[in-house]
């Protein structure tokens, strides 16, 4: 068989990166899926991190990962707590009912 | 260890943090002592920081956190700018039943964090001070709980601002992989060649940062996000985040990226040209003041990055010469909206300024001043810092922008022009309330004063930036 390489990995990352930002442009429902699109984002920074770290032989971007998913969870955190503000308010989490400002 | 009271402003703000935490949490109506202590804080940080020895480099944490001219001038106007939001926003806060004690502990967080970002020097600490600071600017924008046009400019700020991070984080993944540290002076020493995984890095990371201050194509954002929040948090918004904003921009183009100024130079005159253009064309049909200062700020900004194109000590320094400048004006123009408010309701829409000057000779007269500043006439001190920039693009000979500039100067004076049209010819409305806080009044004295008078004594701040030497 053959070996899983970086490049497969980088792959990986960066497929699950542009399914990430691709989600929250195209996503017309409802702001949850938003919230699970930028968490895809950062996951496939973590790949990306932890493969670089093993190929290189350096520990930094392994701690780097445990870094950005401590901080991933306070940010998904604080983005349900403004939802539910703005669900209180309006009745409502659909994407595309949120124009009350523009211009 | 002898290093450490060299980040004693850093300790100290997030002990104070923490101990304000624990005094809100403990004593009832405690709102008030927290934003006096708050104040104290942000001062007792202020003359830690100045404190320190000037004309030294230190470097701290193996390497990981740097402290230098351009970091504790940046630090300084961050603190200073914090303070005046602080004070100038006092009645605000309270009438619009924002004054309670997160939110002045949530400006200090932020705050904390911009000194990290201003400070880092390695990839990890980086980020961190940057979600210190976005997760408390989500949490302002969205202040005001009861209003659904606040809680609708946290949800646009929280999606793009965590979509930005989520680019350059992988931005900086690609650095790290390729350069095999993340340490900016390491990163430096091992990204000669222009790999596209380089090339990939350095767009990532330009995109996220371009996105924090704003700059067309990355702007959209920002009049929501300004409209939407309170007036009090628009204010710390248009100028605070900014000052960190730049220095990471100086930080990333100029230590680990300048090997490769052929590659990001032409995005940095692009991302200049679009919001130079953008933020004058399309303030002209705003009827909303706060979304008027949004588009002027992203303009404001296109002529910051000119500076930044450049490639040359001096242009770096007439950077941060016009972001001084540009914080000192918004200052005062928010000053002025804090102003508009007639029984214990506030205005800020264009046509509630006309005819300003019958009732309100004083504040029209500043505003006067501040917009004649925004809009670079000669002598304000907002002419000098557009001169400084245009001097310095024009001395590395890229006309182009210089010209682009010039044009756009003159298309957004059109807008300013015209606010003062309206205070000064239109027929007057009901008078404004006069009883302002005297905080209030300080910050609109000291920002227009400095404004008016800075052409009598501009070696002063000259002096000082000069000092910063990046290349």
């Amino acid at each position: 068989m053959n070996e899983i390489s970086l490049t497969h990995y980088l792959t990986l990352a960066a497929i699950i990166f542009t399914i990430g930002v691709v989600g929250i442009f195209l996503n017309r429902k409802n702001i949850i899926v938003i919230l699970m699109s930028i968490e895809l984002i950062l996951l496939a920074v973590n790949i990306n991190l932890v493969s670089f770290s093993m190929f290189l032989n350096d520990i930094s971007g392994q701690i780097f990962a445990l870094f950005i998913l401590t901080v991933a969870a306070a940010e998904a955190a604080i983005g349900l707590a403004i939802i539910v503000v703005y669900y209180r308010n309006t009745g409502t989490i659909h994407v595309e009912e949120i124009d009350s400002l523009k211009g | 260890m002898e290093n450490i009271n060299f980040i004693l402003p850093e300790i100290f703000i997030s002990l104070g943090i923490m101990f304000l935490l624990m005094l809100g949490v403990f004593k009832k109506n405690g709102s008030g002592i927290v934003y006096i202590l708050s104040i104290v804080t942000l001062l007792i940080t202020l003359g830690l920081i100045i404190n320190f020895p000037s004309g030294q480099e230190v470097y701290l944490f193996n390497n990981s956190y740097k402290i230098d001219q351009l970091s504790t001038f940046m630090k300084i106007i961050t603190i200073i700018s914090g303070i005046f939001v602080l004070f100038s926003s006092y009645k605000y806060t309270k009438l619009e039943k924002i004054f309670t004690i997160e939110y002045s502990i949530l400006i200090l967080s932020s705050i904390l964090g911009m000194m990290v970002m201003i400070s880092a020097y390695d990839l990890i600490v980086f980020y961190i001070g940057l979600e210190l600071q976005s997760l408390s600017l989500y949490v302002l924008a969205a202040f005001n709980k009861d209003k659904t046009k606040s809680s609708e400019a946290g949800i646009k700020y929280f999606v793009l601002s965590a979509l930005s991070s989520g680019l350059l984080l992988y931005g900086c993944s690609l650095i790290y992989g390729f350069s095999g540290s993340t340490n900016f002076y390491l990163i430096s020493e091992n990204i000669h060649s222009s790999e596209y995984g380089n090339i990939f890095g350095i767009v990532f990371i330009l995109v996220g940062l371009a996105f924090k201050i704003s700059a067309v194509p990355f702007h959209m954002w920002a009049p929501d996000v300004y409209e939407g929040s309170p007036t009090s948090v628009t204010l710390f918004f248009a100028v605070v985040p900014k000052v960190a904003a730049l220095t990471v921009f100086i930080r990333f183009l100029y230590v680990p990226f300048v090997d490769l100024i052929d590659q990001w130079q032409m995005i940095i005159i692009f991302l200049s040209l679009a919001s130079m253009i953008f933020g004058a064309v399309s303030a002209i049909g705003q009827k909303n003041l706060k979304r008027l200062i949004a588009y002027s700020s992203i303009g404001h900004m296109g002529y910051a990055l000119a500076g930044l194109a450049v490639g040359t000590n001096s242009g770096i320094q007439s950077s941060i010469i016009y972001i001084c400048i540009y914080l000192i004006m918004n200052l005062g123009f928010f000053c002025c909206l804090f102003m508009m408010k007639r029984k214990d309701e506030f205005f800020d829409n264009l046509e509630d300024l006309s005819g300003l000057s019958k009732n309100h000779p004083i504040i029209s007269l500043s505003m006067l001043i501040l917009l004649f500043s925004l809009a670079g006439i000669p002598p304000m001190a907002g002419f000098f810092a557009k001169f400084y920039i245009f001097m310095s693009v024009i001395e590395e000979s890229m006309y182009f922008l210089a010209i682009v500039g010039l044009v756009t100067t003159v298309v957004s004076a059109f807008y300013y022009l015209k606010i003062i049209k309206i205070i000064y010819f239109d027929t007057p409305k009901e008078k404004y309330d006069q009883d302002h806080h005297f905080g209030l009044k300080i910050s609109l004295t000291v920002s227009t004063l400095l404004i008016l008078l800075y052409f009598i004594y501009p070696s002063g701040l000259i002096n000082f930036v000069s000092k910063i030497n990046i290349i």
